[in-house]
């Protein structure tokens, strides 16, 4: 199971280390420092490392390596969801998963990781049940803890820790009953030089936000479920109802939590709501080029594309660029080669475009390979993949909640290539 | 108000202040004090020094200041045992007391810290809380006795911790179980040898049942618990599956791969046909995809092992390629994970589309992936033949792109093209003969000179070419060269007339001016084949090459069924098995997958002959122990062993544990075999002359056996249906103090057979061949041919269940098959077996009455005279003879081939076909096997 953590930011220094069983020397993280410079890049470096007694399995995760030590056979993926587990706790405790807000509450941090994990097995990873034990830092509580000497560690069992719902607490308590589900869908799509789509598949999920008293038990049903036949469900839900009514039935944790995630692949469906015309090229003799890109909506449902940015790594031997745009502003770094274009909102009748000359080094050899051009894009009220509620109803409990439903369609990993 | 304050106060005598607060009066300085003193620990700064003050701050009802000492004690306690002592005591009183999070607390510090004068105060503790009211108290309890094991394992064991943490898996409360589950997992991995996760329908209802309820780390931990049950029949096994199919539909990836491991090792058992076994494989496309979704990290893991998933059930994944596909931002392990899959995915359906993402990537600007992208078309090429032509021109539109090193990629690939299409594509050697300069590699190199060697004839200039690489020949690395020499007598063989020259000067380079014996070998092979008999040369050197195979690159299909059991852990990120990495894993526990053992399936299918017969005569076959299998991983088995494995998946399964660290001398042993042709010549006369004797003796064996023991009748081991059309069929013989094995093999196949070996697995008397399996000419279909196999019994030892077990190996041009026998005792029966009476006597008295075994003989009518010359025969002698009230007793004595003395006492009693054998020995174990020779010999 898992042995130790270590902390290391970007500039290679241990910030943080905590270990379950026997303490294992620092000097293990040389290992990983040697990975770390053969990768070159910090997204590079791989997962899990082997050292001659131990081994590492890594994460990085807002610019802070979570590096684990491991002495036996152990299921990889479980030290690495538990990693993310534990980054998601510290963010949902200080706001932001940083090297200084880590090191500002190091006694909270050490006293979570204690809960989290007893001997290397996972403990209570439950955020609710976690901020019950050990609430999390507020500034008004630390006023008044300084005053009244109390202190931020639960006393009691945390209620939920060994119900058959142990992600809800008890006694929870609101005086405007609210459930709000955000339905957002990602697009990852490579589209080939010709405007074909090379792959497309929808990465959905819904994000919850319920606030409600006592223990609701919910049922949320949709327009079209046969949509969804790849989903990974939240632990509160009833796998059967599902299976035999296409019903998500639920008692829901208290606060915000990720209810489903589904993936939609089946080509048809995934409807590209952009197009992007290009013209890139390179001249050897004169060490200049032509950059052109014009992007259009399409297959939009009448909606608004909005948010639009285009970032393009450039080649390394591109010096500089210059462009202008019809729409938005660009900027490009000639240290780490990055053209960005923010375009914002796309008018069907004025499509912005980017065009002007790349300057190359003289004489570098032009350029072999040709860049792909990443979009980013937000459409609003819609789910891409045509997914819709149908609607909420609320068992156990008799007050009348406010419900509301929210759709939105991102750009995931969406690639051009030219 | 942050804590970082804590970390300001780093000035000189920081400790003494330190000390002054946590001794305050004011219970919010200490808690003060004690965070500060915690936030030096964290950035390793010692504080050990505090040790008595902080002890003091520990009993508090304050529960945030009791967790912070706690924290401090597990740290420090190592470093300072007899202080920890002082705490020992307000632990014990933690335990009692009201609050469970306090018991809980309480428990669970005291198991972290490792000292062993703090231990032996945990046990009561423990107990208790193992028995407590609380689950969560319980579930804290059952880590702490995991804890506790790696501490003092002997200690865990005699107070009977173990058996409370096997009742609490039917614990009323899943996550208890869940934990009672992780423990025993945990302390199991460090005990191979110890049944604690003995599973049996009830516990695997119990554990179903908690797996629906507990956390998503308790999943986790029972998933891989139900791993290693092996369900009694397929009816089980689909009622497991079907209840842990919802898994796959947890938000936590471990639990999906997990869950995915458990349907994995279960569906083996199931029928084909069977419509839930293709309900299953669609099921398990949709999570395996999803997994690639996640962060890098997590698709990384899931890649390799879809690796070997695809590698198993390749219909699970094969609609589903475009998920492969490479982002060009993916982190670079990811991308070459994915290019892996997708070669193993293509086919002819989707090749166009796998062809034109190669050739994106092959422009991307990272140098690794683009030289394995190249290499993914020759890939391609060789493995769907209908694409080959395409793979080419591909290839060849990379080639004048000129970047240097995807030419040299593809020079590579190109080779092994020719290879597998031979006299298909030789018009682009224009083409690549144009990018010699600017090759530079020592692998792209070496594949040009055999280009231009092998197709010397066509290309006009080939000596020229060889020439301008022969000028900086010393300079070349030894993979170069030699193929620089092949490539020049090539050429010379086939342009015999202009080349004299340019042979000579390669010959001369590399006998006399190289260093590198490999490459002075070959030139002087090479010498002097071309000096004697030109002809030979030709045949030798120009000799029809075989085709290479299509994946060369696949797991062995048993190390890919153990592989398949271990889904989800490290073994299977590294495609190794754990023994081969896993510190102190001394005899892991091999495990395999399930053999298909149907209650439907009709008898007719073959996959159902290994329940009949053979499997009822090798109630042995799977140990299940042993640190047998070495690091198959290095095996590469002369002739590749390659092929779906599905179709005879049966019969490997059952062998899969066979293969034994022995395996390495097989193949030691096979390759000597194949490589020396001329030295066997010797040999031969040798294994012909002892067959020819033991035919003799055969014969004369039913008249009077004074010098050869009792040779039973030949029967069917291997049967032909489990071997590709290999029949083995033999006995065992012992001549003149000489064992043998007698075999006979039928080829009933429709192909010839040839280069047979043959290799023991370790054994109980070491029985090994004393010479290699000699079959001299290829074996036709439907002839056999009978061997007799020299043994002796200096191979390694290792006790087998039972005892006369032996595990063989037999391996042809076709395959690698495994059976297991068992062979008579009495072949072990040495000459000198004849004991002086005086020492028969003595010995008697002197081994203890509990080594006595007392067997009864039945339907046995001869008398003691001719009951004593038959086991003469098998070298049982008869020392005393005596007649007590009417009955004749017989004192033998035999001595077994590992220097172990058996003495007996045969009663016959002249009206009663009845015997009584009484059997003495020091290592009693061998007595059943000993009556079972008498038996056998006496009988016949």
């Amino acid at each position: 199971m898992i042995h130790s953590l270590f902390l290391i930011n970007c500039s290679g220094d241990i910030f943080l280390e905590k270990h379950w069983k026997s303490v294992v020397s620092q000097s293990v993280c040389d290992y990983f420092f040697e990975a770390q410079e053969k990768a070159i890049d910090v997204e590079n470096v791989p997962p899990v490392i082997s050292t001659p007694h131990h081994y590492l399995i890594s994460i990085y995760r807002d610019k802070i390596f979570f590096v684990s030590v491991i002495q036996t056979e152990v299921p990889p993926l479980f030290v690495i969801e538990f990693l993310h587990r534990v980054a998601d706790t510290f963010q949902d405790y200080f706001g932001e998963c940083s090297e200084t807000a880590i090191k500002d509450n190091v006694v909270i941090v050490y006293e979570l990781l204690e809960e989290m994990l007893d001997n290397g097995f996972p403990l209570a990873t439950e955020s609710n049940i976690l901020k019950e034990l050990i609430k999390p830092p507020t500034i008004l509580r630390s006023v008044v803890n300084s005053i009244t000497g109390s202190s931020n560690v639960g006393d009691t069992l945390p209620t939920g820790q060994l119900s058959n719902i142990p992600w809800r607490r008890a006694g929870v308590k609101y005086t405007n009953n609210e459930a709000y589900f955000d339905v957002i869908e990602e697009i990852d799509a490579i589209i080939d030089k010709s405007g074909s789509t090379v792959f497309a598949e929808i990465q959905g999920v819904i994000d919850s936000c319920i606030k409600l008293s006592g223990m609701p038990d919910l049922s949320l049903s949709f327009m079209n479920p046969r949509l969804l036949d790849d989903v990974s469900f939240h632990p509160c839900i009833r796998f059967k109802r599902w299976e035999s009514e296409r019903v998500l039935s639920f008692i829901p944790p208290d606060g915000n939590f990720r209810l489903i995630s589904y993936r939609v692949s089946s080509q048809n469906l995934v409807a590209i709501p952009v197009y992007v015309k290009h013209m890139i090229s390179f001249k050897e003799n004169t060490s200049s080029g032509r950059f052109d890109v014009t992007i259009g909506p399409k297959q939009n449902m009448g909606k608004t594309v909005e948010g639009v940015v285009m970032t393009v790594h450039m080649p390394k031997a591109v010096l500089n660029m210059n462009l202008t745009a019809t729409q938005g502003s660009y900027t490009f770094d000639p240290v780490t080669k990055v053209l960005t274009w923010d375009v914002g909102k796309i008018t069907p009748q004025k499509l912005p475009n980017l065009k002007g000359m790349v300057n190359l080094q003289s004489g570098a050899p032009k350029p072999e390979e040709n860049p792909s051009l990443n979009i980013q894009f937000k459409i609003q009220q819609l789910a891409i993949s045509g997914l819709k509620v149908n609607r909420l109803d609320m068992y156990g409990e008799k007050y009348k909640p406010f419900k509301g439903v929210k759709y939105i369609t991102k750009a995931g990993k969406f690639q051009v290539r030219t | 108000m942050t804590d970082s304050k804590y970390f300001t106060t780093t000035k000189k005598g920081e400790i003494f202040e330190l000390k002054a607060e946590l001794n305050s009066d004011k219970k919010e300085k200490k808690k003060e004090a004690v965070k500060k003193v915690i936030a030096s620990m964290t950035v390793g700064k010692d504080v050990s020094a505090l040790f008595p003050d902080v002890v003091n701050c520990m009993q508090t009802d304050n529960l945030e200041l009791k967790k912070l000492v706690y924290l401090y004690l597990m740290n420090y306690a190592k470093s300072q045992p007899d202080m920890a002592i002082m705490a020992v005591n307000t632990f014990v009183k933690d335990c009692e007391d009201p609050n469970p999070l306090i018991r809980a607390l309480a428990v669970r510090t005291m198991g972290c810290i490792r000292v062993d004068k703090i231990t032996e105060y945990l046990c009561e503790p423990l107990r208790k809380c193992l028995k407590d009211e609380d689950p969560y108290v319980r579930k804290t309890a059952a880590v702490c006795v995991a804890k506790l094991h790696d501490i003092n394992a002997q200690l865990v064991e005699d107070q009977g911790f173990l058996d409370t943490l096997k009742d609490l898996i039917s614990d009323s409360n899943p996550m208890v179980v869940a934990n009672a589950v992780a423990a025993l997992s945990e302390i199991a991995e460090s005990h191979p040898s110890s049944n604690l996760l003995d599973l049996n329908p009830q516990s695997i209802n119990k554990l179903l049942t908690a797996l629906n309820e507990c956390t998503e780390w308790g999943q986790i931990f029972i998933l891989d618990c139900l791993a290693n049950y092996m369900p009694k029949d397929d009816r089980e096994a689909q009622s497991i599956c079907e209840r842990v199919t919802p898994r796959l539909s947890h938000a936590n990836s471990a639990v999906v791969l997990s869950a995915v491991k458990v349907l994995m090792k279960f569906m083996e058992m199931l029928s084909k046909d069977l419509d839930y076994y293709g309900t299953l494989l669609k099921k398990l496309a949709p999570p395996l995809v999803t997994l690639l979704s996640a962060e890098p990290e997590l698709q990384y893991v899931a890649l390799r092992n879809i690796n070997l998933i695809v590698q198993k059930r390749p219909e699970i994944l094969k609609h589903e390629m475009k998920v492969f596909f490479v982002k060009y931002n993916d982190p670079i392990y990811v991308k070459l994970e994915k290019l892996d899959i997708m070669i193993r995915l293509a086919s002819q359906a989707n090749i166009a589309q796998v062809l034109a993402e190669l050739k994106e990537y092959a422009t991307e600007v990272d140098v690794d992936f683009v030289r394995k992208a190249v290499r993914a078309i020759g890939r391609c090429a060789i493995k769907v033949e209908q694409s080959a032509e395409r793979c080419v021109s591909t290839l060849l539109d990379l080639i004048q792109t000129k970047v240097n090193y995807v030419v040299q990629e593809a020079i590579v690939v190109i080779k092994d093209i020719f290879r597998k299409y031979p006299n298909k594509y030789e018009s682009v050697i224009a083409t690549l003969c144009e990018n010699l300069d600017s090759l530079d590699e020592p692998e792209a190199r070496a594949a040009m000179i055999w280009i231009v060697g092998e197709y010397a004839e066509r290309i006009d200039n080939a000596d020229e070419l060889l020439e301008s690489f022969l000028e900086g020949f010393h300079d070349e690395s030894t993979q170069v060269q030699l193929q620089l020499l092949t490539a020049i007598v090539k050429l010379f063989l086939k342009k015999p007339t202009e080349t004299q020259e340019l042979v000579q000067q390669v010959l001369s380079l590399a006998t006399q001016d190289s260093d590198n014996p490999d490459l002075r070998d070959r030139g002087y092979i090479y010498w002097r084949l071309l000096s004697t008999d030109p002809v030979a040369a030709k045949e030798v050197v120009l000799a029809e090459k075989p085709l290479i195979s299509e994946e060369t690159d696949l797991i062995e299909p048993t190390l890919l069924d153990e592989l398949i059991c271990y889904i989800g852990t490290l073994a299977s990120v590294y495609h190794k098995p754990p023994s081969a990495f896993v510190e102190g894993s001394r005899g892991v526990v091999h495990k395999g997958l399930p053999p298909r053992t149907g209650s439907i399936e009709s008898p007719e299918s073959p996959d159902t002959a290994p329940a009949g017969g053979p499997a009822a005569d090798q109630p042995a076959v799977i140990p299940t122990q042993g640190d047998l299998l070495g690091d198959l991983l290095n095996l590469d088995l002369g002739p590749p062993v390659s092929g779906p494995p599905m179709a005879t998946s049966t019969v490997q399964m059952g062998a899969v544990d066979l293969l034994g660290g022995g395996l390495d001398t097989l193949i030691g042993g096979s390759g000597s075999f194949t490589a020396a042709p001329s030295t066997t010549a010797a040999t031969n006369v040798g294994a012909a002359l002892g067959s020819g004797l033991g035919d003799l003796f055969d014969l004369t064996g039913g008249v009077g056996t004074l010098s050869g023991s009792y040779v039973a009748p030949k029967t069917v081991w291997l049967p032909a249906m489990k071997a590709k059309g290999l029949e083995i069929s033999g006995t065992f013989s012992r001549q003149v103090g000489s064992i043998s094995m007698d075999l006979v093999l039928t080829n009933k196949a429709l192909q010839v057979m040839s280069d047979f070996a043959i290799q023991f697995n370790r054994n109980s008397f070491g029985l090994a061949p004393a010479a290699p399996l000699q079959v001299h000419a290829p074996l036709a279909p439907n002839q056999s041919v009978e061997i007799s196999l020299p043994l002796n019994t200096v191979g390694s030892v290792m006790k087998m269940d039972p005892l006369n077990n032996l595990q063989v190996a037999v391996k042809n041009n076709i395959d690698v098959f495994y059976f297991s026998t068992l062979y008579p005792l009495h072949i072990l029966f040495v000459e000198d077996g004849k004991m002086e009476r005086q020492m028969f006597l003595a010995t008697w008295k002197d081994i203890p009455n509990e080594n006595e075994t007392q067997f009864q003989i039945k339907d046995c009518s001869l008398s003691a005279d001719a009951v004593s010359s038959k086991l003469q025969g098998s070298n049982i002698f008869t020392i005393a003879k005596r007649n007590v009230e009417g009955q004749d007793m017989l004192y033998q004595s035999l001595k077994l081939t590992n220097g172990i003395w058996v003495l007996a006492e045969l009663r016959i009693q002249p009206s009663n076909p009845s015997f009584m054998l009484s059997l003495k020995c020091r290592a009693p174990e061998v007595s059943q096997y000993i009556y079972q020779a008498y038996e056998t010999i006496l009988k016949n």
